[in-house]
């Protein structure tokens, strides 16, 4: 007498995330060097023209705290390239697991769930910015950016701040059906004024008072303000705290309605 | 009985360049359909107008508090803002013309199939060229003008000359929109596009847009006066400065040459993918 075992494996909770990921990591072995740019290499010639190229004009002062130019901004560029692979990673790539490439209807069809899929989506998400932090820390080190050992902080700010960016536009395309200019615009309406008033470059306290509380939104200038603290001091421990909950609050909220959109969009 | 026509006969040498089957005079059908699309999307249209004008605020509220004075183009000190307007002018010129010659030709090319209907009428490869490079340029005349309105409030302009910055702008558009649409056809999907962003990016950033030619050492200086951007913000910049010089003629003619290989190389292209 034999005994059949049964081909249907439900896996657990973890392991089906986890397969997702091993499927990203398959595409990307094959595709890594065409993503060589938005994984670290952007902000590292940021780094270079308005670190060195742009700071060789600014003299270290009050608004730098001190610090030479290219130290002040290294920590904020890698929060800056953070949020943008965060967003990036999250807008048409989700879209097109739903809309195009459909590989999200494919995966739900097995045990796997949209709940899984999400996961899977951010796990991965926080390996790519985790590694796309570590190569530019890598890089930046040559440059003379960092002050001390700080820096493996820094790289971890990038990925949480990457994080609480990525989830509410997961949100978004989850809820995009006709994609129309909606993504369009949010890079040219939200993610480059962001990246431009959030305190990366120069600090909010320039802005007008009228419009800083616009900086005060946006997750950026929390994780811009948490990696300038960790790599050179100069904020609070409670404030810091505070920057992070705020990044967490981002993350968790965006995470939310984005489990909820998953599984409204995927199971029938 | 079937007739068999002798090709033509291909003499002089404009007409081996331009062979008769490549243009129909009917770029200007080309031109109308982008205008209409860009009326449907009217607010992605429009914000790109809104762009440089953020990246200016940011300069005038951020960055121009950091570095107050730079060296002009005639090596003597000039306001911070004032040096970087005419460069975010070029460069928007140039954005507005590459994003709509490569990202939108791309999609109409591979995936709308547009061109291969066009070609099915009375329109050549020379048309399509023609017309989508004029359109692009069209896009960035009105940005360049949008753009310059703002400078002028802001009191950026030193000079009557800036009024040709709207030409310069036009030119810009026409040698960024030609070789970025002959460079487009080569690509094959859209995982590619990062190399699009992977040249733009470093050109925007070392171009001298942020901070004069002098910081560079030598032998990077050289490297630098090889970007097409930068014979694009020099030429702007003198315009806005009203200090003009005669290595203006040298960035024009670099345009000039640019926007001429571009065109000759586009229609090629559109042609031996379309057409053979």
């Amino acid at each position: 007498m034999t005994t059949v075992e049964s081909t249907g494996r439900v896996v657990g909770k973890w392991h089906g995330a986890w397969l997702r990921v091993e499927g990203y990591w398959t595409w990307y072995r094959r595709h890594w060097v065409s993503t060589l740019y938005s994984t670290g290499l952007q902000p590292v010639l940021f780094l270079a023209a308005m670190g060195l190229g742009f700071g060789s004009q600014v003299r270290p002062g009050v608004v730098t705290g001190g610090l030479s130019y290219l130290q002040y901004i290294a920590p904020a560029l890698l929060a800056a390239g953070a949020a943008q692979l965060g967003i990036g990673d999250s807008s048409y790539p989700v879209l097109s697991g739903f809309k195009w490439q459909k590989d999200y209807l494919a995966v739900t069809a097995t045990p796997v769930s949209p709940g899984q899929v999400l996961g899977g989506h951010l796990i991965w998400t926080t390996l790519r910015l985790t590694l796309a932090g570590a190569i530019y820390a890598f890089v930046a080190l040559f440059f003379g950016a960092w002050a001390g050992p700080s820096v493996l902080l820094v790289i971890l700010v990038g990925t949480v701040t990457g994080l609480a960016c990525a989830t509410p536009i997961t949100a978004l395309a989850a809820r995009t059906f006709d994609e129309g200019q909606r993504f369009g615009l949010i890079f040219r309406f939200v993610v480059m004024p962001m990246t431009l008033f959030s305190g990366t470059f120069f600090p909010i306290s320039q802005l007008p008072g009228a419009i800083r509380w616009l900086a005060w939104l946006s997750p950026l200038w929390h994780g811009t303000q948490l990696a300038r603290g960790v790599s050179a001091g100069g904020v609070g421990g409670w404030a810091m705290l505070g920057h992070f909950a705020v990044l967490a609050a981002v993350f968790a909220a965006g995470w939310a309605v984005a489990h909820r959109a998953f599984y409204r969009r995927l199971v029938v | 009985m079937v007739s068999v026509q002798a090709p033509p006969a291909r003499a002089g040498l404009l007409l081996r360049i331009l062979p008769p089957g490549l243009y129909a005079g009917r770029a200007g059908m080309v031109v109308e359909r982008s205008v209409r699309v860009a009326r449907a999307g009217w607010l992605m249209f429009l914000s790109g107008a809104a762009e440089p004008f953020l990246y200016l605020l940011a300069f005038q509220v951020g960055f121009g508090k950091l570095v107050t004075e730079v060296a002009g183009p005639d090596g003597r000190p000039m306001g911070y803002v004032a040096f970087v307007a005419p460069a975010l002018l070029a460069t928007s010129a140039m954005n507005g013309a590459v994003f709509e010659s490569t990202y939108n030709l791309f999609f109409k090319l591979r995936y709308a199939k547009l061109y291969d209907a066009m070609l099915a009428t009375p329109i050549g490869p020379l048309d399509v060229a023609l017309g989508e490079i004029g359109w692009a340029m069209t896009r960035g005349g009105i940005y360049a003008v949008a753009f310059l309105a703002i400078a002028a409030a802001m009191g950026l302009l030193a000079s009557w000359w800036a009024l040709l910055m709207v030409p310069a702008a036009l030119l810009v558009g026409l040698a960024f929109s030609a070789i970025g649409m002959a460079l487009v056809t080569f690509l094959r999907s859209t995982a590619q596009f990062d190399y699009i962003a992977l040249g733009l990016m470093p050109m925007f950033l070392f171009a001298t847009t942020f901070f004069p030619l002098s910081v560079y050492p030598e032998p990077l200086q050289w490297v630098v006066r090889c970007l097409p951007l930068y014979h694009a913000i020099e030429l702007m910049r003198g315009l806005a400065t009203g200090l003009l010089s005669g290595s203006m003629l040298v960035n024009l003619a670099y345009l000039l040459v640019l926007g001429a290989v571009g065109l000759w190389a586009s229609t090629r292209r559109i042609a031996k993918l379309l057409l053979t």
